[in-house]
């Protein structure tokens, strides 16, 4: 991992429970994220998946860096960025974007495309003086389809998907490395997604860039991801690339979750089994001891009440896609995703019927 | 046939004009079988479900023409007083957000009894132990102790799940489900449709499934009516439109999904947006978005063609429907 862009070591974000009014006094905290480690390298493409309040929105922030993490560190370029301030945190922050997921309410009604997009000039004029902003903002107008004409118009005066662009625009102006892209399409139809992540892909091979890509669609993940990390109430369950999760899953969350999204295809159904759960996702102000999937895992023992298991290669793996770390004391192999043979367009096209 | 909707107009009166929602939409459920709605945000699937309810915002809304035959008779002919019995007690709905659709504050126990008590003119105590029985049937767990707590004291699954017990509880004979599952996750999502799929089996109900989700769709529907910019322009059988589609629009729906079982290159994305409702494109609604369209389509509205070729009853709004069949 030396060759790492950006590496996450142990990231820990607390969030204080208070009680009382006068004297406020700290009662718990809610454990957002708690432990959570990777890296990034240049140019390639992580996927965070998980469900609701897992945390992956409070990993974003921090990458980010518009939180300070509780502990652990995130290093960029060698340098721990996790406690820059000043200066050296904005040189820092111009590097590391972020594109949010929802585009009504991260942009600004009262101005315009060309006034939100061009914003990020104010705070680093050296990146574009005064006088050549104009053109800089129109150029990324220009990388960014059918937006070009309407420097002039408001957000409102958008649909989702091209308010999506904006702000994809937006994330792009000062030229960074990174961006981290919090749930960027889930708000949006199929046919518009398609053209947003589309977009995404083609600006990553044009300018080099690597991305955090956070979303709960594990379709949408594949299909973006060079490697995914799966994460349960904020901790990392399981990582790696995108075969090794998505053919060859060890950890029974990630299986329980690949079971669970919804196939298309009724061909491809028919092969797949499914693992229902029972119960809900605990609360992270008040996580499970040990293993925090045992609450609901169909594979917890003893074991599991006790021990942390920590994110690591398994031991019963020495090779083969299955090698790969997940933070489970009974890690087994188990397909779920049902191999379909390569079609072309993504849909069966068969004009028989049966 | 249970539900009848043919040639269902709507439209809202807005500061910049007249929207047309609904411009003539079709479509039937039976006994027993589920009819899946899709299409993308502003379709009008809701609009569709709110006329069939008779909860539709009036004004703006208007119903501009068309029939809604539920057991063979006309619901908009229907008095008001008469609607409203068949609501609840004959047809149900569930809505995509549960905390806002169950009363903040009264127990669940007793929004769950009051439909025995209202309807059926049970006593209290009768009505709370009929509550119970509900709240173990969708398997919310130790039903007896949670009888008393109020909506926000369940997490989001439960909550769509005592939705659903009060949607099921006077044995309607038509359920609507809109977005029932949208707003949970991935795991409860399953949880959730399973129970609702068991339970509509279990009581050989009607169930319009409405979602945007082409899995989910395929899970549980066994027909599958697709909307664009307010008609139905396809409509068939789950598995035929899957192996193919009759309709350019849902053939693009279809190429559009990443799929979870492959790594595919550029996803196929259909140009262009959704049509302005207050100018919907003259000819086929989907003419500057789709790749087949000739002249015709740009000046005749192409109607419901029964796709003839098919050994099952399908119907494709495309006057090219043979041609996309054949890919
Ligand atoms: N500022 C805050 N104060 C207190 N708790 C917070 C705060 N921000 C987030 N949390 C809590 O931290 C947990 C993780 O939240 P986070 O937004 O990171 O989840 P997420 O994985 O992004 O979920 P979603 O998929 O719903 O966006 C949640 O329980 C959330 O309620
Ligand atoms: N009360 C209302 N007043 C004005 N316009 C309305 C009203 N309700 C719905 N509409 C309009 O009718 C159209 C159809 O809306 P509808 O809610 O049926 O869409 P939908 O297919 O259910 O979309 P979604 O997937 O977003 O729920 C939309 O353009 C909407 O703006
Ligand atoms: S450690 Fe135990 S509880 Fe956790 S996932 Fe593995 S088997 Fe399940
Ligand atoms: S009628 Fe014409 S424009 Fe409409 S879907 Fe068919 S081919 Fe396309
Ligand atoms: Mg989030
Ligand atoms: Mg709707």
């Amino acid at each position: 991992m030396a060759e790492s862009l950006l590496e996450v070591k142990d990231l820990v974000k607390y969030y204080p429970l208070t009680q009382g009014v006068l004297f406020r006094k700290q009662v718990g905290a809610v454990k957002a994220v708690d432990g959570v480690s990777f890296g990034l390298r240049a140019g390639e493409t992580l996927g965070i998946v998980g469900e609701s309040g897992c945390g992956k929105s409070t990993v974003a922030r921090m990458l980010v860096s518009l939180e300070r993490p509780t502990a652990g560190s995130i290093t960029y370029k060698g340098e721990d960025i996790s406690r820059l301030s000043g200066r050296a945190l904005k040189a820092v922050r111009r590097n590391i974007q972020m594109v949010f997921q929802d585009p009504y309410t991260s942009l600004n009604p009262r101005m315009t495309v060309g006034d939100i997009i061009g914003e990020p000039y104010e705070i680093h004029p050296e990146v574009a003086p005064k006088g050549d902003r104009r053109r800089k903002v129109q150029e990324l107008l220009d990388v960014v389809p059918d937006l070009g004409l309407y420097i002039n118009r408001y957000p409102h005066q958008f649909s989702g998907g091209q308010r999506q662009r904006i702000g994809i625009a937006r994330g792009l102006a000062l030229q960074p490395e990174i961006i981290v892209a919090d749930e960027p399409v889930s708000a949006l139809d199929v046919s518009v997604q398609a053209q947003v992540v589309n977009l995404l892909e083609k600006l990553q091979d044009e300018f080099g860039l690597s991305y955090v890509f956070i979303a709960h669609d594990l379709s949408i993940v594949r299909h973006i991801s060079d490697r995914v990390g799966v994460m349960y109430l904020g901790r990392i369950v399981e990582i790696g690339t995108d075969a090794e999760i998505y053919e060859h899953p060890t950890h029974p969350y990630t299986q329980a979750l690949l079971s669970a999204v919804p196939v298309p295809d009724p061909q491809a159904r028919a092969h797949r089994e499914r693992i229902i759960l029972s119960g809900d996702v605990p609360s992270p102000a008040n996580p499970p001891s040990g293993c925090r999937f045992r609450t609901r895992c169909w594979k917890a023992q003893e074991r599991c009440t006790t021990e942390v298991p920590l994110l690591a290669v398994p031991e019963v793996f020495t090779s083969g896609p299955a090698a790969h770390p997940s933070a489970c004391h009974f890690a087994a192999e188990k397909r779920v995703v049902p191999h379909m043979p390569p079609q072309e367009g993504g849909r069966p096209v068969g004009k028989d019927t049966d | 046939m249970l539900l009848e909707v043919r040639d269902l107009h709507v439209e809202f009166t807005t500061r910049d004009g007249v929207a047309k929602a609904v411009n003539g939409v079709d479509y039937s459920v039976e006994e027993g079988e589920t009819l899946a709605v899709l299409g993308e945000s502003g379709s009008g699937k809701s609009v569709t479900a709110q006329a069939v309810m008779g909860i539709l915002d009036v004004p703006p809304g208007r119903i501009a023409g068309g029939e809604i035959l539920f057991k063979g008779r006309d619901l908009l002919r229907m008095k008001e007083e008469e609607r409203r019995r068949i609501r609840g007690a004959e047809m149900a709905m569930i809505f995509q957000d549960a905390l806002s659709a169950l009363n903040p504050v009264l127990t669940v126990g007793k929004q769950l009894g009051e439909m025995y008590e209202v309807h059926r003119g049970m006593s209290r105590k009768d009505a709370r132990a009929k509550a119970v029985e509900l709240m173990d049937r969708v398997r919310i767990p130790a039903a007896k102790q949670r009888v008393g707590d109020y909506p926000h004291q369940f997490s989001g699954g439960m909550r769509q799940r005592i939705m659903i017990a009060m949607a099921l509880a006077l044995e309607p004979s038509l359920i609507i489900a809109d977005e029932p599952t949208t707003a949970l996750d991935v795991t409860v999502q399953a949880q959730v449709m399973d129970l609702l799929a068991e339970l509509q089996r279990e009581l050989n109900m009607g169930l319009i499934l409405i979602t945007h989700d082409l899995g989910v769709v395929a899970d549980v529907a066994d027909k599958i009516a697709v909307m664009y910019a307010g008609r139905i322009v396809e409509a068939a059988p789950v598995h035929e439109i899957y192996k193919a589609p009759a309709h350019p629009y849902t053939r693009g729906l279809l190429d559009s999904i990443p799929r979870l079982d492959q790594k595919g290159q550029e996803l196929y994305a259909i140009k262009g947006l959704p049509p302005n409702l207050l100018r919907i494109p003259p000819g086929c609604a989907f003419n500057p978005r789709c790749p087949m369209a000739q002249e015709l389509c740009r000046s005749d509205v192409p109607p419901l063609y029964p796709v003839t070729e098919s050994p099952v009853a399908r119907a494709s709004a495309c006057h090219f429907w043979k041609e996309c069949l054949h890919g």
